[in-house]
């Protein structure tokens, strides 16, 4: 018996890369999952970090994909790499700091590099014409193919007849009568085929699956660009970001508050690289000072700080603040107004 | 046993560290992964679940959870 032909599968989450990857093992093909960790997938970190969440039940969706199609998923960090993706997009951003169509040839050139090193026969993915403003359109799915290398060796199978034959079907092992020609935002198709296989529970990201496409995550990234004066960021950066109230007062620093208990705690992983301060005398928030403050900032921000704790009507709060040496001085401020911090120091 | 320190590392890294590690080791060897995000109580043991691996032992102490797996045949 002839080695089945064998394929792997962008796996997000979500429910087109599901079906995408059922229909191709309904033709007999081998299918393995690949998912791509990029440090912005919204994919269950605030929920880990967040105390109110963590009650909730969780789980990492690429992983409920493999399960309910039986096949291995094999997750891959690409942090170092992707950084090029979101600082340098060739073909610009979407709404937001979204570099989708970048996005999509990198992680389809990523796909081409471990089928060519393992194996495989094709790519599989679950676009759909006309889904999605920048990576899913007529005009830029040849894109896609062309710019990562894959050629015809990409398979959309949710609107493969919409789109030239691919190589696997030009071979005669996938037969394009039983591949589908979805196209457009409907999701009618999508939830047709999801009962047709009995699939139910699956993922429905409101807002996509990556903290980019969200307008307030951009803002707070470009804001962290625009006051280092370079377009570059770690990892630590770009977790800080998804944790806290951040709020600039001043172009020289910003406060990283923590909103809840899960929070403070996630931050005190982080406190040791920053000024940072917390109340003393009343209840309080952890808040990292990101920057490089003078003396005026510091009592600034320990106003702002005594503004968040449970002694913001209070006349007098004592801030504990610590210094990048370690060293620790408590300081008794007035809380700032609350309704006089102005709204644009608000990332 | 080889061990691996996810500490600190949210989902899905830690999953990631011990899909790295794993590749190294044989079936049947044992891996210790100890990390501190929650998530990992229901990705480790999914991930191995699609891999065919077993996990041999789950040890909640405090903050820090360590998973010991045992490598698949496959």
């Amino acid at each position: 018996m002839p080695e089945p032909r064998k394929a792997i599968a962008l796996i997000s989450g979500g429910l087109d890369s599901l079906l995408a990857a059922r229909v191709m093992m309904d033709q007999g093909v081998h299918v393995e999952g690949i998912n791509f960790y990029t440090g912005f997938c919204v994919e269950g970190h605030t929920h880990a970090i967040r105390k109110k969440d963590r009650a909730r039940p969780k789980r990492n969706n690429a992983l409920w994909v493999a399960e309910q199609l039986g096949i291995k998923l094999h997750i891959v960090d690409i942090i170092e790499e992707y950084k090029d993706v979101v600082i340098n997009p060739k073909h610009g951003y979407g709404s937001n700091l979204n570099p989708c169509l970048d996005c999509k040839v990198f992680m389809v050139n990523k796909a081409r590099e471990w089928i060519d090193a393992n194996g495989f026969d094709c790519i599989i993915t679950g676009e759909v014409i006309g889904q999605r403003p920048m990576s899913q359109r007529r005009d830029t799915m040849p894109v896609v193919a062309r710019e990562s290398g894959a050629g015809d060796r990409l398979v959309r199978p949710l609107c493969a007849k919409n789109l030239p034959p691919t190589r696997p079907e030009q071979e005669g092992w996938l037969d394009r009568d039983q591949l589908h020609d979805f196209n457009g935002r409907s999701r009618k198709p999508q939830m047709a085929l999801a009962a047709h296989y009995g699939f139910e529970d699956y993922a429905q990201p409101a807002g996509g699956c990556c903290f980019l496409t969200d307008r307030q995550y951009s803002v707070k990234l470009a804001d962290l660009w625009a006051t280092r004066g370079k377009r570059e960021y770690e990892i630590d950066d770009i977790m800080l970001l998804k944790v806290g109230r951040h709020l600039r007062p001043r172009p020289n620093f910003k406060l990283i508050v923590g909103r809840e208990e899960g929070e403070n705690r996630y931050l005190e992983g982080y406190r040791k690289r920053f000024v940072h301060m917390l109340p003393t005398s009343h209840r309080g928030p952890l808040v990292l000072i990101d920057g490089e403050p003078d003396a005026a900032d510091i009592e600034l921000a320990a106003r702002l700080t005594a503004r968040f704790s449970q002694g913001r009507d209070a006349e007098c709060v004592t801030i504990e603040v610590t210094g990048k040496d370690g060293a620790s001085r408590a300081r008794a401020v007035k809380p700032y107004p609350a309704g006089q911090v102005p709204a644009d120091w608000y990332l | 046993m080889k061990s691996v320190d996810a500490r600190r590392l949210l989902c899905p890294l830690p999953v990631i560290r011990a899909q790295d590690a794993v590749a190294d080791l044989q079936p049947g060897d044992l891996l210790r992964v100890r990390c501190t995000d929650p998530g990992v109580l229901h990705d480790i043991p999914a991930w191995c679940r699609v891999h065919g691996h077993e996990v041999c032992e789950i040890d909640e102490q405090e903050d820090t959870i360590t998973i010991t797996i045992r490598v698949g045949s496959d």
